[in-house]
């Protein structure tokens, strides 16, 4: 009994004050990590702060993005155009998606819309591979896979690149939500959407905006993912990946996804390593979603979660 | 004009509440009932049974199970298919420790083993709502699973690391494992849905379901009248997990036959929530139209091409099966967004007054 | 008529439209082929079916079948899902002149759960180098067959290839081995044999497993970076494999001392990492490339008459070859039950008869043009597994090469085991044990 007490209280305490350079690695790896969840939880969160609906269909548009890419790559297209061509596929998508399926069902409960995003998702898998194969595809973007070391911490440049790019993005995110036109008009209609119409914001050019945006971020998380495993259908799995960042961080906020994914990147990987080998392991899975428990159980509408004001 | 009421007169009380108050749908419940106990097991072919309609049915009891937490008290759970693996893990240990035990008895127990999980992931419901309850139920479906998968106890330290159904025989005749024939395990898994259907419905009729209304609609108001919202809250985690506790075990011993804990996946729990969706919130029935249509329907895509005598690649036509499926149900949200239960009540208020318009 | 009235008609039909099986030639062999060519595991499944299909392809153009008698497959898209397998193996187990001949399922969950009804449906399952370990003992599993050769001859025979890289087996003292594992049964097979041997040979065993489906694999590796190995063996699958490979190249870990199983050394698997993936080893049980026979017949009968079921580069894959072999095998199977039972179509009994008493000989090899490119083989009634040898590939960023001898697997050890878990796994299905002694 005080074995195991001492294995679970002490031990990994010991462990980490013991080798500091390999827990700062721990922590830089969690970092990471955590960096990559918030770039797909980005996605969740902006559809979901102006419209309303949980995306179930990210994880397909992070595949569909990526697969696109590759595609064009691979017949030839430079980067830059390739860049551009996926951008546009994304803002016809979100047009079309606007059109066929947010526009019939508008004012309908969030769980029929969270419905209607799982059958798009449906059809965006099935699509993405019949157009472009189910083979893996090698994503080439020039970014250099290595690592070097610094104070005994390794670094690997693929995982601090994205890590720059989610930063640049969140950055460029807050900008356009706080300093433009259209920025304001979405928070506006984030609000509410009857005072946003009412002063003449129009809804549907807004949430157009809002899913092209998220088709945008697919492309940026479908490089970073993609880089990683190259592209292929497990890449619509990472949307597991950013639950629990999601409902750590709020659904709302764009700072909460980013913060979520730190703690969760962080806590899984120090979870794992220190205190998995007591239980054998793959514990990472289960944890990410017990620390996110955690802390809802202080704070019931996530980190940075608009306040829930109940009346009756 | 078929489906007329007029001159059925209510005496008492007790018929105005009736489940099905008006003489058809008793008649055609009825029959439907009778039907699916003796058709399928005479007409049907192996492949509809095993493939489809026994699926059909496990699933249809696991989204009743949803669907009294989701749709009728308002919880959102992701975490059916780590309640429905307590099912199969706690029904295979049962009835690997007490063999003698009657197969249906070991259901029922580990159903209540389910339950009493669900209880213990239930507690956070009491703080947490909405989306964001999803994550409490999201760590019961990751850790169960986890658990299952990494203590070797639950599988008997089988080096398979699988769980497998044993011939079981109730009163001569074998109803689970390989020597089970379709035909039977078909009608095992459909007099437990009549049984536990039968059970939902009158939960949801009765005081229960009254509160978890209550408490789905607004739970303030609802505890200024008087439901206490932790008792109420669990008592619906405990029963859908009762009833997805039974499905999981149905789903191993009855259908797969042998199974890892993948097959309880955060993948199942999302298609049983699909069903509940799809079906109707809060309507037993949806539960069967949603299982029904998830089942059915891709398996009919599947098939379709061939029936016409269109031969395509597997592949492609996979991919077109998704496509249409994605299509159907944002055709379905369109049309009807309150679900398939919704749609058939329609046209039952349509058949009222056929073929007079008003 | 409105919109409702539209579904319900939609409904109607699409309820009348029940699957009608389409009348299959009589006199042919039946194989359903249960494949995944879409979903997660489509990169792992297009190259295994288009294997299988252009072998039995091969063996209708060029030999008009077997003996006369024609093979006759169809197809049906699993995704590697349980209930798709369980939905097509009842779909085709009865298509055929006379039902299914044997099934391949190609995924641990779908042959665990066909195991028990394969005995009743009287359909031997042929679950080459994977499925239940169990199974190799045929004394207490008839209808189940997965020779060459199973996960844990396969472990022990790594094992004996890390020794040899060593210098010997007794080298081992001290080393450090890593498992990095998927976390399912599958994944786990290897552990109690890498164990055991661990023991034997006083190597320092850690087991690291990575959850499914192992897209985000940074706890493990940082692991591995503390441990510092000298050898990593992985069991692998999907999309786990693509991220492994590609996080060991980027922490600079030696390519060369990192060995995947034979499910995790695929071209796919290596692709994504580009040139860090060099080096790369793998086990495997046959050859990888095209410079054998029975490739030139594929691109002269096949491809060069535009009937090739994939892209003609993609010929030669690691996982297209296994497809050969595993078509091979069953071909061969067909041949020896003819041999007993006459050269017309087949029953599944007897083709169970076929598999228990195949012998691929070195000689037989050579004829069908697979000189080198897999090893003899030779099936008994106690014996479903052979335990055959392993040979290790390696990456060298353009293609695999063999890089080693056949590696024989530590028979003394891994047999006791498999006997063992026999008891256990056939006692639990109620399933007696056969005497051989009295088989003929």
């Amino acid at each position: 009994m005080t074995e195991l007490l001492y294995g679970v209280a002490v031990a990994p305490f010991k462990d980490m004050v013991g080798s500091p350079a390999f827990f700062v690695e721990v922590l830089t790896g969690g970092v990471f990590a955590g960096l990559m969840y918030s770039l797909v939880a980005l996605g969740f969160v902006l559809i979901f702060k102006a419209s309303g609906v949980f995306n179930f269909a990210q994880g397909a548009m992070v595949l569909f993005a990526a697969l696109t890419l590759v595609g064009l790559l691979e017949r030839g297209v430079p980067v830059v155009a390739a860049l551009l061509g996926t951008t546009a596929v994304m803002i016809a998508l979100a047009w079309i998606i606007e059109r066929l399926v947010l526009r019939p069902l508008v004012n309908q409960e969030h769980i029929i819309l969270f419905m209607a995003t799982i059958g798009l998702t449906f059809f965006l898998e099935g699509f993405g591979e019949m157009v472009w194969g189910a083979n893996v595809k090698k994503l080439d973007i020039g970014i250099p896979d290595r690592s070097f070391i610094v104070a005994g911490v390794q670094i690997n440049e693929l995982e601090l690149s994205a890590a720059v790019t989610a930063a640049i993005l969140v950055a460029v995110l807050a900008v356009f939500f706080h300093r433009t036109r259209v920025g304001r008009a979405l928070r506006a209609v984030a609000d509410d959407h009857e005072a946003a119409l009412s002063i003449g914001i129009p809804l549907k050019t807004i949430w157009m905006i809002v899913w092209s945006v998220a088709g945008i971020v697919a492309i940026v998380a479908g490089i970073m993912w993609g880089a990683k495993s190259g592209v292929q259908f497990s890449l619509s799995l990472v949307a597991l990946k950013a639950l629990p960042v999601l409902i750590l961080g709020g659904f709302t906020s764009v700072p909460g996804a980013v913060v979520g994914g730190l703690i969760i990147g962080v806590g899984e990987k120090v979870g794992e390593v220190y205190w998995g080998p007591l239980v054998g392991g793959a514990i990472e899975n289960w944890f990410a979603y017990v620390v996110a428990l955690a802390f809802l159980l202080v704070r019931p509408q996530g980190l940075f979660g608009e306040r829930i004001i109940e009346r009756v | 004009m078929i489906y007329r009421e007029a001159g059925q007169f209510k005496t008492s009380y007790a018929s105005d509440q009736a489940i099905f108050p008006i003489a058809q749908d008793r008649w055609f419940v009825g029959l439907a009932t009778v039907a699916a106990f003796v058709v399928p097991p005479l007409a049907a072919n192996e492949y509809w049974l095993q493939a489809v309609l026994i699926p059909f049915l496990i699933y249809s009891l696991a989204a009743i199970g949803l669907n009294l937490l989701t749709g009728y008290a308002g919880q959102l759970s992701l975490g059916t298919g780590g309640f429905m693996a307590v099912g199969a893990y706690a029904a295979f240990k049962l009835t690997t420790a007490f063999p003698p035990l009657n197969i249906i008895v070991v259901f029922v127990l580990s159903g209540l083993v389910a339950a009493s999980v669900g209880l213990v992931f239930g507690i956070p419901s009491l703080r947490i709502k909405g989306f964001y309850l999803a994550v409490a139920t999201l760590a019961a479906q990751f850790f169960l699973v986890w658990l299952f998968n990494k203590v070797p106890w639950f599988v008997n330290y089988a080096s398979s690391g699988t769980i497998t159904a044993p011939n079981r025989a109730v009163f001569g005749v074998i109803l689970t494992g390989p020597n089970a024939t379709a035909p039977v395990r078909y009608v095992t898994a459909l007099a437990l849905v009549v049984v536990f259907a039968l059970l939902a419905k009158n939960l949801v009729r009765g005081r229960v379901g009254r509160s978890w209304m209550a408490i789905r609609d607004r739970d303030i108001a609802a505890e200024i009248i008087g439901v206490r919202p932790l008792r109420t809250k669990l008592l619906a985690f405990g029963i859908s997990s009762f009833y997805c506790g039974v499905a999981g075990a149905e789903l191993v011993f009855l259908y797969f036959g042998s199974a890892e804990t993948l097959a309880f996946d955060v993948t199942l729990s999302f298609l049983v929530l699909f069903m509940v969706i799809i079906g109707g919130l809060g309507s037993i029935l949806g539960s069967f139209l949603g299982a029904a249509f998830i089942v059915l329907v891709p398996i009919l895509l599947t098939n379709a091409p061939q029936t016409v005598g269109l031969h395509l690649p597997v592949a492609l036509q996979k991919q077109i099966e998704l496509m249409v499926f994605g299509g159907l149900i944002i055709f379905f949200l369109i049309v009807e967004p309150l679900g398939l239960a919704r749609l058939w009540q329609i046209s039952k208020e349509k058949l009222r007054l056929w073929p007079f318009p008003h | 008529m409105d919109r409702r009235g539209l579904v319900s008609v939609l409904l109607a039909a699409a309820i009348v439209g029940a699957p009608v099986a389409p009348a299959l030639a009589a006199g042919e062999d039946f194989i359903p082929l249960l494949v995944y060519r879409t979903g997660p595991y489509a990169p792992s499944g297009i190259p295994i079916a288009n294997g299988f299909v252009d072998y039995f392809a091969l063996l209708n153009e060029r030999d008009g079948g077997i003996n006369g008698v024609k093979l006759a497959w169809e197809e049906c898209e699993t995704q590697y899902k349980t209930d798709l397998g369980v939905e097509c193996y009842e779909k085709l187990k009865g298509k055929g002149a006379a039902g299914a001949l044997v099934v391949n399922p190609y995924s641990t969950g779908i042959t665990y759960q066909l195991i028990p009804k394969a005995a009743v449906d009287k359909v031997p399952i042929l679950s080459m180098g994977y499925g239940m370990s169990a199974s190799s003992d045929g004394r207490w599993f008839p209808w189940v067959f997965n020779f060459p050769t199973n996960y844990w001859s396969q472990a022990s025979a790594v094992v004996r290839y890390i020794g040899h890289q060593e210098g010997g087996l007794d080298k081992l003292k001290g080393k450090k081995i890593v498992h990095i594992y998927h976390n399912s049964p599958y994944g786990k097979e290897a552990n109690p044999t890498l164990d055991e041997l661990s023991k034997k040979y006083q190597f320092e065993l850690t087991l690291l497993a990575v959850d499914h489906p192992g897209q985000e694999q940074g706890a493990t590796w940082l692991q591995v970076r503390r441990i510092n190995p000298d050898w990593i063996f992985m069991s692998g699958w999907g999309v786990m494999n693509q991220v492994a490979v590609k996080e060991a190249a980027s922490k600079g870990f030696k390519m060369d001392h990192f060995i995947g199983n034979w499910w995790s050394a695929n071209d796919a698997d290596v692709i994504p990492a580009g040139d860090g993936a060099k080096g790369y080893k793998g086990a495997t049980f046959h050859a990888p490339g095209t410079k054998f026979r029975v490739h030139a017949d594929i691109f002269k009968i096949l491809y060069d008459k535009n009937k090739g079921a994939g892209r003609r580069e993609a010929v030669g894959e690691a996982l297209y070859n296994r497809g050969i072999v595993n078509a091979m095998y069953t071909a061969e199977a067909i041949r020896t039950a003819m041999g007993k039972f006459g050269n017309k179509p087949l029953t599944s009994e007897q083709m169970r008869w076929g598999l228990e008493h195949l012998d691929v000989t070195e000689q037989r090899l050579d004829q069908l043009g697979m000189k080198g490119f897999t090893h003899p083989i030779r099936v008994t009634c106690e014996d479903h597994e052979g335990s055959g040898p392993v040979l290790i590939q390696q990456w060298d960023g353009a293609k695999w090469e063999i890089v080693s001898d056949w590696m024989a697997p530590m028979r003394d050890v891994v047999r006791p085991k498999i006997e063992a878990a026999a008891v256990e796994e056939g006692k639990k299905l109620g399933y007696p044990m056969r005497d051989c002694s009295k088989e003929k």
